[in-house]
């Protein structure tokens, strides 16, 4: 941040969409009331399912684990309250399909009080012991991809990782949950960031925020604990700079190549939050239970960032916070890649990052879809440099090979740039999921028949 | 209050709120001022013309969605545009019948027949204009002066001409400065060319005027700017070298600049969002193209103007070049498609 940095510090193209942000982000995170049922779904994490250690009926104690690893690329998962397990059986998840899960019920008048298991210290563990503890905490990353964030951690042989970038960017619309725990959580941030930097054997770490959560990077400048090798960098906002690839451009100028990961530049991205729940987990050898969540959009009564236990169900979140009677559609994360929500009994998971309500008038539906005009709005919307107008024509022509093979379809991580600004109203990136599925099962039925010969 | 049924939809689930519709609308608000400063210095004749044009290209869009049985289009105001731009590059004497004839021409050939609006390969008005002056290269290049009396109540003897009758010409014609120096040697002042003082097609006149309407549409991210710096820049440096090698036999560059139909072109044709490429490096290509061909037929071609052409031809070879030229996708080390 210094008065000589003359690079603009920001990725190519993107697009700019209403914030929003200023609706929540000065309400501090408050205790959601715990439900009276919860639904824990097994898969509420990429990879393999957590597998169940309990049985029906059993009683459990908040942070008893209730489901182990199902596998490395996976987590266990913790009770979020107290109470007896009322049903195992299949729950459903917000893609709509079934998932293994457990019903519990809450003791009515309980403390809630935290059982702990294993601390981790962090001065004198080691790398694979502190990887170890983040796994069997629970924790997968909580800006909304939730995958495993112990292996996303695990620096593979032969590479180094010189940078960790902590991710405190939350360049979503209407989301404030980082924002908030950047406020809030400092001091666990910071012992986050000592796991972190131990784990990665990395020799600085940088916190990057985007300009519009200034107050945060100025708190978090002034919180730097002495002699820590931390530093703060603030870069201009622009949608999509919270993805890796993004970030890692804006704040060191690197490249990651295409189809690879950050470590081949040496670097490993961990969200703000996830950060803050491994400094405040770790120490006491805890299970995540509950995560910072923002309730908004002009659907909703009470807007906030709440701390909510992992399980709520959705239903019983929209019930406490009120919502407009001509609520229409809602969204988990923020609205440009959040999921729209079909059934309002799937619950939190650790991926929640946000929960968006819009009411019907507040929905802009393209009532068209004309023709693509070649207008090249897309061209200069796309962060990777794709060409989404040829890529959306190929799409419907169905011609996934030459999509994947010559225009880079596989890179696309479906930001949702494009059909933002598309003024024909294509939904294109909806396209290249499609796209990318069938070239995914393409690629696998290659390898089974490979494998078979 | 929870049990209404929620709608899905795929993400984002926020647009910009600009459509292809607000695009073409603006297009049209952009070459107001350059209609209204036509009619202003040609007078009835002009607004007859670009209200038969534009009627001509709205008709027949209509007219072939019917035909093939689909719902009309003219709601995308794509038609509009056309027809306008049409009217702009004719004379304002110019036969109606003619006029109407290159607006049907325009949209039929020059865009139902790819399949319409995001499918042509050229822009849809040029190609009306360039059948109307290989079909009727006298009328196309008969220009009665800028600024006659009594011209907002009178109409000029051609205008009303019947079909596949010789028109009778004004008496008083006047020449363009690209036909008065191609022929003549005379250079108009660039004061004049810019302001529209002197006579032309009815749009191509007001330099000034053209200018601030590709303004308000890069201000509004609808035009590309690249396209009309591309094609300026490139006659301004090529003619610019000629009239250093010979200043005699050569025009000055800024006279190539404010002349004929290049700022038209640059700024309203060539910017055709289908008929140009899509990359920033593309539209350069693309650009430069235009601009040579522009300073080549207008200095050794037989015509005294080259716009028309050198637009189209450069039309021809934009599938081209976005065949050649992709962007530098993020994280490899050259284009998707190399050269």
């Amino acid at each position: 941040m210094g008065l000589l940095d003359f690079r603009k510090s920001t990725f190519k193209h993107g697009v700019h969409p209403p914030e929003h942000k200023e609706e929540t982000n000065g309400r501090p995170i408050r205790q959601f009331p715990f439900a009276p049922l919860i639904i824990l779904p097994m898969a509420q994490h990429i990879g393999a399912p957590s597998q169940i250690v309990v049985r029906e009926g059993q009683e459990v104690v908040r942070g008893q684990l209730l489901a182990k690893a199902g596998g490395y690329v996976s987590v266990p998962l913790h009770a979020p309250i107290s109470g007896t397990v009322r049903k195992i059986a299949n729950v459903p998840t917000i893609s709509g399909k079934m998932s293994p899960g457990i019903y519990l019920e809450a003791f009515p008048a309980s403390s809630q009080e935290v059982l702990e298991g294993t601390p981790v210290d962090v001065d004198t563990a080691t790398p694979e012991e502190i990887l170890k503890g983040i796994q069997d905490a629970g924790i997968v990353g909580l800006g909304g991809a939730a995958f495993p964030t112990h292996v996303k951690l695990k620096v593979p042989e032969g590479k180094t990782c010189d940078i960790l970038m902590i991710n405190g960017i939350e360049c979503e619309p209407y989301l404030t949950t980082d924002h908030r725990v950047m406020l809030e959580q400092a001091d666990d941030i910071f012992t986050g960031i000592r796991y972190l930097l131990r784990s990665t054997g990395a020799g600085r770490a940088i916190i990057g925020i985007e300009a519009n959560k200034q107050d945060a990077a100025d708190h978090l400048e002034k919180m730097i604990p002495e002699g820590m090798p931390v530093s703060v960098k603030v870069v201009p906002v622009k949608y999509p700079q919270g993805s890796e690839k993004m970030l890692i451009t804006s704040v060191l100028g690197r490249e990651v190549p295409s189809g690879g990961l950050p470590i081949e530049v040496g670097v490993v991205v961990v969200n703000v939050a996830t950060t803050a729940e491994i400094g405040r987990l770790l120490p006491h050898g805890r299970g995540i239970q509950e995560r910072v969540v923002t309730i908004t959009g002009p659907a909703v009564r009470k807007k906030g960032n709440y701390l909510i236990p992992v399980g709520t169900p959705l239903r019983y979140v929209l019930e406490q916070v009120g919502v407009d009677e001509n609520i229409s559609e809602v969204y988990m994360g923020g609205p440009m890649m959040g999921v729209a929500v079909s059934n309002l009994d799937i619950s939190i998971t650790k991926g929640t990052s946000g929960i968006v309500a819009f009411t019907e008038k507040d929905v802009k539906r393209a009532d068209k879809v004309y023709p693509c005009i070649k207008c090249g709005a897309c061209v200069d919307a796309c962060p990777l440099s794709l060409n989404p107008s040829k890529l959306g024509i190929l799409a419907k022509f169905e011609a996934y090979d030459q999509m994947a093979e010559e225009f880079h379809l596989m890179d696309c991580f479906e930001c949702g740039s494009c059909s933002y600004v598309c003024p024909s109203h294509i939904p294109l990136v909806q396209y290249f999921r499609l796209s990318k599925s069938i070239v995914r099962k393409r690629n696998a039925a290659k390898q089974t028949n490979g494998n078979a010969k | 209050m929870l049990n209404r049924t929620l709608n899905i939809s795929t993400s984002p689930h926020i647009t910009r709120g600009i459509g292809t519709d607000d695009i073409m609308q603006n297009v049209v608000w952009a070459l107001l001022p350059t209609a209204i400063f036509a009619v202003y210095s040609f007078g009835m004749s002009a607004l007859l013309v670009l209200v038969t044009s534009t009627a001509a290209c709205v008709l027949t869009e209509h007219f072939l969605c019917r035909l093939s049985k689909k719902e009309s289009t003219i709601s995308d105001w794509s038609a509009v545009i056309t027809g306008l731009l049409l009217g702009l590059t004719l004379p304002p004497n110019f036969p109606l019948w003619m006029a109407f004839c290159g607006g049907v021409i325009a949209i039929a050939l020059g865009k139902s027949i790819f399949g319409g609006l995001g499918y042509n390969v050229f822009n849809p008005a040029l190609v009306g204009r360039a059948v109307l002056q290989a079909a009727f290269p006298v009328a196309i290049t008969t220009w009665f002066p800028a600024f006659p009396d009594n011209r907002f109540f009178t109409v000029s003897s051609s205008t009303f001409a019947a079909p596949f009758m010789e028109p009778t010409v004004d008496a008083v014609t006047g020449a363009t400065p690209l036909s008065a120096f191609k022929f003549d040697h005379v250079v108009t002042p660039t004061s004049e060319l810019a302001l529209g003082l002197i006579t032309g097609s009815t749009g191509e006149t007001c330099a000034v005027l053209i200018l601030l309407g590709g303004l308000y549409l890069v201000a509004r991210n609808m035009m590309n700017w690249r396209i009309p710096v591309a094609i300026l820049a490139t006659v301004y440096v090529l003619s610019g070298l000629l009239h250093l090698v010979d200043s005699q036999a050569y025009p000055p560059p800024l006279f190539m600049l404010f002349s004929g139909g290049l700022m038209l072109g640059a700024v309203f044709m060539a910017t055709d969002m289908v008929a140009s490429p899509i990359t920033p490096l593309g539209v350069v290509i693309y650009g430069f193209i235009i601009g040579l061909l522009v300073v080549v037929i207008r200095i050794w071609g037989g015509l005294p103007e080259g716009v028309m052409y050198a637009i189209l031809l450069a039309n021809a070879i934009s599938p081209h070049i976005d065949n050649w030229i992709q962007p530098r996708v993020y994280g490899t080390s050259k284009s998707a498609k190399g050269i």
